[in-house]
């Protein structure tokens, strides 16, 4: 188990993306919105993350060293793979009192700082993913529970495994869903 | 010796990790703990032992994970079996402790999650009681990560038992717990809750944990608890170790305790070889007893506020008496409105917010609870509850996540009687007025003589007088000339010869008189001088606040006039309020140009001077609507994105906010009436307030039910409100269910009721299959759907 801290930053281009945006070039007349979310968005980070390595090894259904599963697609991904890292990741409540308070206040800014919330926990995502490429050697594209046919409820298992709660404050709700919100599970696989 | 005793005469020793442990006795990853209560218990044994053999002092039961949203009727069994056996474990040792271990319930509060206080509270409640029942010596609530649940946690303690509480909060790198509070507002929320010690424990190692405990220490009345991991997780060769050993961790501990640190332990990563060096190392220090600090303070989830340095402002605003837009916005249950109310005065600069929403026509109690929770999801100052009725007062403080200002208590009998146990209980700083069951005293003597009268009656009650703020009531100079002097007199001898802290509704002074604001910045001036702590008062008058930067500039409380000439150099010197300054930007472009540009400030600003010599059906049909048409057809044609849509959705909502508060309604609504929610079960809501924006700036009247909302309570709306419409937003596969619930009970009770619904994992195929009569791909296609349901009822 490794536990790691960081300091956050934001895809803008991936921010505008979310935001609609698409291949459009221009965004007159919210820049000010936009670097005003910035700034604000910037002092509500404080990304953590949590990883654990397991032998994994496909049977009838496929044994992830922490559950065992039925799925085509994620058995596909870990094609040539022995072992995964398992990984937890959030970016803070902070960013989620933020988006709440401007829920209320301003639609157009909640929305703005919405979008930069899932850009900055997927930026975070590929901090943790290049420690783990870093330390494990050449690794395969990240996979989340709900790809495919990876089913939601394997979260409860990540969540056990990886103590997720207790490592990182985040919650798992009756219906799956993980608050703080922009929070991020994953399994890589490791290169054989 | 009792545990009580035992803190207060050495260092009490915590045990250490009990779930590392029992896997390296062979617990399968992915197994909860709790579970070898009544599978394996002689292995949960060997831990406890281990660690009273090391020479821990209070052994923690292993019960961290156990609560009823996880195990629901078979709660009382395990807890009752993991105390059992800690018990069993201390047989043979002298001086031994059992905490039940109360960890986090798993779920996360609202408004940030889903789970509701009080079913925190009761759950909660459950496992201390089966614990008090089976012999537990205290209650040990630790690795709160949100200090929101740390309440709950010890409320519950404190209402299902007689036990002493510990509790420990997590913090980060920053000195914050991951909802933001800092330790100083730990400390004042749980000092007022009345715990017997409070602290850190996991995440930092016990170096991390200086900065952080320091501060605890500064402000802490109790002892403080400190129990560190043993560093940072670390794998190497495929195995899990820890980056600090136990020698290290001991030393790194004394210096904690060196500082004044009085429970210590270990949390992850740590065994009982770390808590037998730490036990031998502290076994013979003698703490230093434990100060009373006496400080005035208030805290919100995030900060704590203190009394007594410098003057504080506590904004009025959220106040009906003699506001006649606040109490329409109150009658019609307008949160928006008290919400902008209290972000505008924070952002003026006072440091609370008082609270009031007494109206005759009103549920108080349900209005203020809700009022409080809103305003603390949209600022992180601390909030003033003020009310005369009990029961309003009580809900509230209860659900208020921190430590509240409490507005007010008197010298009569029965007001103490109601007040003094709500402060005790709930933990608050109270504003006490000094008159009694004989009015107000004309003269500052007999304001004294109450004041003593209800100093000694608090202690009585167990309150400190650090915790009483007095109001020595400003009554209007215009019906007796010494009113002034009677206020300040009295205020002036219980600081400066009592040493307590003081507060005044400053503006009461002038009521009566003309050009108001003169007299009470006179008065503020001469208040602030006699030792005012806090006024009350209106922080958009420039009077007041020219005053309030004036003095603290001259009274040596504002270094090089910092605040002062930050203050002095954005206002004009002959302004009475602050208001919006149209940008250049918006130089000589009208209204409609404003709100296609999204100029929220400018726009109420051209609605203002438009309405001079329009009507307000003028201003809408021929400026707003045809603006709100452009930029939804732009929508609609992919030439203008959502952000802009919605800050034009904004901008036109500010310029209907003129037109209300001018005409007291929007001039022109429709006749359908809309209901909004998102189902059970989903919390995702920023779809759902997009299209609410939309829809009300299209004049249809919505009833918005929130998020989470059970399908019963969707039908009871549209039945309540004569809904034609229902919008239903979903955001997981998980919540599509409730959906297809809440429409299937729709179709029975509200058949001539009309659905549609949108979210991200939603298509039109989907939504038909489920029985909607629309789907709303975007934010523009609920209200094109809803205008055509308009235009039916219009026939």
């Amino acid at each position: 188990m490794l536990e790691l801290t960081g300091k956050g930053r934001i895809d803008k281009k991936e921010v505008l993306r979310y935001l609609g945006y698409y291949g459009a070039k221009d965004v007159t007349g919210i820049e000010e919105q936009l670097s005003e979310c910035e700034k604000l968005i910037y002092s509500a980070l404080s990304p953590k993350a949590c990883f654990e390595e397991y032998a994994i090894s496909c049977g009838e259904k496929l044994n992830l060293g922490f559950a065992e599963v039925e799925s085509k697609s994620l058995a596909k991904n870990l094609e040539g793979c022995s072992k995964i890292v398992l990984f937890a990741a959030t970016v803070g409540a902070e960013v989620d009192r933020l988006i709440l308070k401007y829920a209320k206040l301003s639609p157009a800014r909640a929305l703005i700082l919405q979008a930069m919330g899932s850009a900055a926990v997927e930026c975070w995502c590929d901090d943790v993913n290049e420690t783990i490429t870093q330390k494990y050697g050449k690794t395969k594209p990240r996979f989340s529970c709900g790809y495919g046919d990876l089913p939601l409820d394997l979260q409860r298992d990540i969540f056990s495994a990886l103590g997720v709660t207790k490592r990182l404050g985040i919650t798992l709700s009756d219906n799956l869903f993980m608050t703080p919100t922009k929070s991020v599970t994953a399994i890589i696989g490791v290169k054989d | 010796m009792n545990l009580l005793n035992k803190l207060k005469k050495s260092i009490l020793v915590l045990d250490g990790a009990m779930g590392t442990m029992l896997q390296s006795a062979g617990l399968p990853a992915g197994t909860p703990p709790e579970e070898w209560n009544l599978t394996n218990p002689e292995k949960v044994a060997e831990v406890h032992r281990a660690y009273l053999e090391a020479g821990a002092d209070v052994i923690c039961a292993n019960t961290f994970g156990i609560n009823p949203l996880k195990y629901g009727g078979g709660t009382e069994e395990l807890v009752r079996a993991a105390i059992k056996i800690a018990k069993s474990c201390c047989k043979g040792f002298k001086d031994k402790f059992v905490a039940l271990d109360l960890g986090p319930c798993g779920k996360l509060l609202k408004p940030l999650g889903g789970l509701d206080f009080e079913d925190a509270v009761t759950s909660f409640k459950r496992v201390v009681k089966a614990a008090a029942d089976a012999g537990a010596d205290l209650v040990f609530v630790e690795t709160m990560n949100d200090i929101y649940e740390a309440k709950a946690a010890v409320l519950a303690a404190k209402e299902a038992s007689a036990l002493p509480v510990f509790a420990c909060c997590v913090f980060n790198a920053y000195s914050k717990t991951m909802t933001g509070a800092s330790p100083e507002a730990v400390v004042a929320l749980l000092e007022g809750l009345g715990v017997e010690a409070l602290g850190l424990n996991c995440s930092l190692a016990p170096r991390e944990m200086k900065s952080v405990a320091e501060r605890l220490l500064k402000c802490a009345s109790v002892p403080v608890i400190a129990k560190p991991n043993a560093g940072m997780p670390c794998i190497e060769n495929g195995k899990t170790f820890y980056s600090v050993g136990a020698d290290g961790f001991t030393a790194d501990m004394l210096e904690l305790v060196n500082l004044g640190v009085r429970c210590v332990g270990g949390c992850c990563g740590t065994s009982p070889e770390y808590i037998k060096k730490l036990s031998v190392a502290v076994k013979d220090i003698i703490p230093a007893p434990v100060k009373q600090k006496n400080l005035t303070v208030i805290s919100s989830y995030t900060d704590a506020v203190y009394f007594g340095d410098r003057p504080l402002l506590i904004g009025e605003r959220i106040n009906p008496t003699g506001k006649k837009r606040l109490k329409q916005a109150l009658k019609e249950g307008d949160i928006a409105y008290v919400l902008n109310e209290a972000v505008t005065q924070a952002e003026r600069g006072v440091h609370a917010l008082d609270v009031n929403v007494g109206l005759p026509e009103i549920d108080e109690a349900g209005t203020l609870t809700q009022a409080v929770a809103e305003i603390q999801s949209v600022t992180d100052l601390p909030l003033q509850i003020d009310t005369s009725d009990p029961v309003a007062m009580e809900r509230a403080m209860r659900v208020y996540n921190g430590k509240p200002l409490v507005n007010s208590v008197n010298g009569k009998r029965e007001s103490m009687r109601a007040v003094f146990p709500l402060v005790k209980k709930y933990g608050g700083a109270v504003i006490a007025l000094t008159l009694d069951e004989g009015g107000i005293p004309a003269t500052a003597e007999g304001r004294i003589k109450i004041a003593l009268n209800i100093l000694k009656t608090a202690q009585e009650y167990g309150i400190k007088s650090c915790d009483i703020i007095f109001d020595t009531l400003a009554m209007a100079v215009s019906a007796d000339s010494n009113a002034g002097v009677a206020a300040l007199d009295s205020l002036s001898y219980i600081k400066n010869k009592l040493g307590i802290n003081t507060s005044l509704g400053v503006s009461n002074i002038s009521f009566g008189l003309p050009n108001r604001d003169f007299i009470n910045s006179a008065f503020f001036a001469m208040a602030l001088n006699s030792g005012l702590s806090a006024a009350i008062m209106n922080p958009n008058s420039h009077e007041m606040m020219k005053t309030y930067y004036s003095y603290l500039a001259l009274a040596g409380k504002d270094e090089n006039c910092l605040k002062y000439i930050e203050y002095a150099s954005r206002v004009q010197a002959g302004a009475v309020t602050e208001t919006a300054k149209p940008s250049d930007k918006a130089d000589g472009s009208d209204l409609k140009y404003c709100i296609i540009k999204g100029l929220k400030a400018e726009a109420s600003v051209r609605a203002q001077e438009l309405l001079k010599s329009l009507s307000p059906l003028e201003v809408i049909d021929f400026y707003i609507i045809p603006a709100l048409d452009d930029v939804g057809q732009g929508f609609e044609n992919n030439k203008v994105f959502l952000p802009q849509l919605l800050m034009s959705a904004e901008a036109a909502s500010a310029a209907f906010g003129v037109i209300k508060s001018a005409f007291g309604s929007n001039a022109k609504s429709k006749k359908l009436k809309i209901v909004l929610a998102t189902v059970k079960g989903d919390i995702h809501d920023i779809g759902k307030n997009i299209v609410k924006t939309l829809l009300e700036n299209y004049g249809f009247s919505v009833c918005d039910l929130g998020r989470d909302v059970d399908p019963q309570s969707v039908a009871d709306a549209v039945k309540k409100t004569g809904a034609k419409l229902v919008g239903l937003s979903a955001l997981m596969t998980t919540t599509v269910g409730s959906m297809r619930e809440t429409i299937a009970l729709l179709r029975k009770e509200c058949p001539d009721c009309k659905v549609i619904v949108g979210g991200a994992v939603l298509t039109k195929e989907y939504a038909e299959e489920m029985g909607a009569d629309g789907y709303g791909k975007d934010a523009m296609s609920t209200v094109r759907f809803a205008e055509n349901i308009e235009a039916e009822l219009n026939g």
